[in-house]
């Protein structure tokens, strides 16, 4: 570091203008795009996309997404990658659905022994990566492959020969902890709502919402409490210093293990609520669950203002990413535009992105 | 720049640290042959050396890094065993290496407390005290001389004599009774040297002990209060402020001879 002090000019720096002091938010560029991305299908869009019920459409897959964006995007501020979350969405959904079908067990036992396996299973990835020093790219890499393949074979046990294993709906009928997984929330709210004619309604009385999915709930709690943790604790400096300079930041006594192996279980833990929120919406799970969704949740918190070399970044902005994601992928199918485009769409959104935030990088630290 | 008043004229002070004959071997090299060396509170020790003289080994070993093969550590006159640079820095030997532990992409404040963070209210709505980390922060720099733009500006847009001022403050801040700064002016231009320089002046007149690492023999004079030099492994004397000439403090370090003849060729620049 002695080397790369650098000779400014002068001590004082120059006062800095609102624009500047905006662009040291991480979150910019993806408040940013996802405002660009409401003005384009405004013009592009049939007008129904921002109606109640479009934006609970596309909502829904962005707060899915985005549930795993920001346990992404934590782990990445502390400078590791997990390439296994998609994988572990299938394998979670498989432990759930074997513990809740195979084995009949209601909610409240279900759901904490899958959450504690997840945990075990970030515990083992961050041990891997921390113990050998080896990129957590590449190991998380291979349980990228481990679980999927584990998710396959482990549903064909539990179902006789098949890749999905259906019946959970049936299983767990009148479960009282189903409400907060699944389905949907102030129905009451929404039908009074739709009685005063605030929000649309079908002929025969019922509103065309019925509630907001809980999951879009999941979504912003999250978001809020990681945006807490991050920017407002001792932890959330933590997650910072550790993916600023590992080894600074355990010289001033921050414990770096702790930090990113406590990430590791985050994000497999986040990959499981998805995992139980999907697998108790759609009444079965199968080993396809959670296909590349490690890719799409890192691009959404790179677009969120994520660097790809750690410590730097936000939850808000992953936040941001998520719903920019679902934006795109839905709401191609309200235009004319063929639905194809929306990997192109990405693609480019993730280049602007990276080349925006290492723009960004270098005028907040002034120097590299 | 900096006020010439050796503390240790006039009274007879205890030294907070005493390395009484120091050696440390690794494997069959002998990087330190004995080296004895102390500092008071309210001193700016100067240890001066060229590279490859045993420096860096030696405060690694005030600092708890390496357990010295043979010697002993006095700490407030009592004989010390640091296990670990945590052991040093808990009894209250803050090291500022030159990385100086600071993360450019976070703020001041948040480098200022890392790992230290303040806090308040209970679990779980235990929170980082970010008013007060802010103040404390801009305090402790104020009374160093630097006025900071504010407490949330990057470490990156400091300059590098501001960064350093930055991990004094720090050291200071959490209770240092001594303070080594490992070579703290090496990358600096002439101006930012000036500031660390007057930053170490401010330092040791709030008590702190500084021992000062550098092989820039101006840059020891103008605050040192004590000179030591070492020289492959050992120590060539200790002097006191006005006892010693520049001149004389580079010959030692260069090791007499080959240096005087350079000289003649280079007009006395060096």
């Amino acid at each position: 570091m002695a080397d790369v002090a650098p000779i400014v000019a002068d001590e004082r720096l120059k006062r800095e203008g609102v624009v500047t002091t905006l662009m040291k938010r991480p979150e910019l560029g993806a408040v940013a795009g996802a405002i660009a991305v409401t003005i384009f299908f405004l013009f592009t869009a049939s007008p129904t996309m921002f109606t109640l019920s479009g934006v609970m459409n596309f909502m829904t897959p962005a707060a899915q997404l985005g549930i795993l964006a920001i346990g992404a995007a934590m782990l990445m501020i502390a400078g590791e990658f997990d390439l296994s979350i998609g994988s572990m969405v299938a394998f979670s959904g498989l432990i759930f659905g074997a513990f809740v079908v195979t084995f009949g067990m209601p909610l409240v036992i279900a759901i904490p022994a899958t959450f504690a396996i997840a945990a075990a299973l970030g515990v083992l990835n961050g041990t891997i990566v921390l113990k050998t020093g080896l990129p957590s790219f590449i190991v998380t890499l291979a349980f990228l492959f481990i679980l999927r393949g584990a998710s396959l074979v482990g549903l064909k046990i539990a179902t006789g020969g098949s890749t999905q294993l259906r019946g959970v709906r049936d299983a767990l009928s009148g479960d009282w902890l189903a409400p907060i997984f699944s389905g949907n929330a102030f129905t009451g709210l929404f039908t009074y709502l739709g009685k005063i004619g605030v929000i649309d309604t079908f002929p025969n009385g019922t509103t065309k919402v019925p509630g907001i999915p809980v999951e879009i709930l999941w979504f912003i709690a999250f978001a809020l409490i990681a945006t807490y943790v991050l920017l407002r604790t001792p932890q959330g400096n933590w997650i910072f210093a550790s993916g600023g300079d590992e080894n600074a930041a355990s010289n001033s006594g921050v414990p770096v293990r702790k930090v990113k192996i406590s990430l590791f279980v985050l994000t497999a833990c986040c990959a499981t609520l998805v995992a139980i929120i999907t697998v108790i919406d759609a009444g079965s799970t199968d080993a396809r669950r959670g296909f590349m969704k490690e890719f799409e949740a890192i691009i959404a918190a790179v677009i969120g203002g994520c660097l790809l070399t750690g410590g730097y970044g936000s939850a808000i902005g992953a936040f941001f990413g998520a719903i920019i994601f679902g934006m795109v992928t839905i709401g191609l199918t309200y235009t004319n535009f063929d639905q194809d485009w929306y990997q192109v769409f990405l693609g480019a959104m993730l280049l602007a992105a990276v080349l925006f935030n290492n723009f960004i990088r270098k005028r907040v630290t002034g120097e590299r | 720049m900096a006020d010439k008043t050796p503390a240790t004229n006039g009274r007879e002070a205890t030294p907070i640290v005493h390395m009484d004959k120091i050696e440390k071997h690794f494997g069959n090299i002998i990087a330190l042959a004995g080296v004895s060396f102390d500092v008071v509170a309210g001193e700016c020790h100067c240890l001066l050396g060229d590279n490859g003289a045993g420096k860096s080994t030696f405060i690694k070993t005030m600092s708890g890094v390496h357990k010295p093969t043979k010697g002993e550590i006095l700490f407030e006159g009592k004989p010390m065993v640091f296990d670990s640079p945590r052991d040093a820095m808990d009894a209250g030997i803050a090291t500022v290496f030159q990385d100086l532990a600071m993360i450019p992409l976070m703020s001041v404040t948040r480098n200022f407390f890392m790992g230290r963070e303040p806090t308040k209210g209970r679990w779980p709505l235990k929170r980082m005290d970010m008013q007060k980390a802010n103040d404390e922060t801009m305090r402790a720099m104020r009374e160093l001389g630097i006025n900071l733009r504010g407490p949330d500006q990057a470490v990156g847009t400091l300059s590098g004599g501001e960064r350093q001022t930055v991990a004094i403050a720090r050291a200071v801040y959490f209770g240092a009774k001594v303070l080594i700064l490992d070579e703290p002016t090496s990358a600096l231009g002439v101006r930012q040297t000036s500031n660390v320089l007057a930053t170490i002046d401010r330092v040791r007149k709030q008590g702190v002990a500084v021992v000062f690492i550098t092989h820039n023999v101006r840059h020891a004079l103008a605050v040192g209060d004590r000179f030591t030099v070492l020289n492959r492994g050992k120590t060539l004397g200790t002097a006191k402020r006005g006892d010693i000439t520049g001149n004389e403090l580079q010959d030692m370090m260069a090791g007499g001879q080959e240096m005087a003849e350079l000289e003649g060729s280079l007009g006395g620049t060096v």
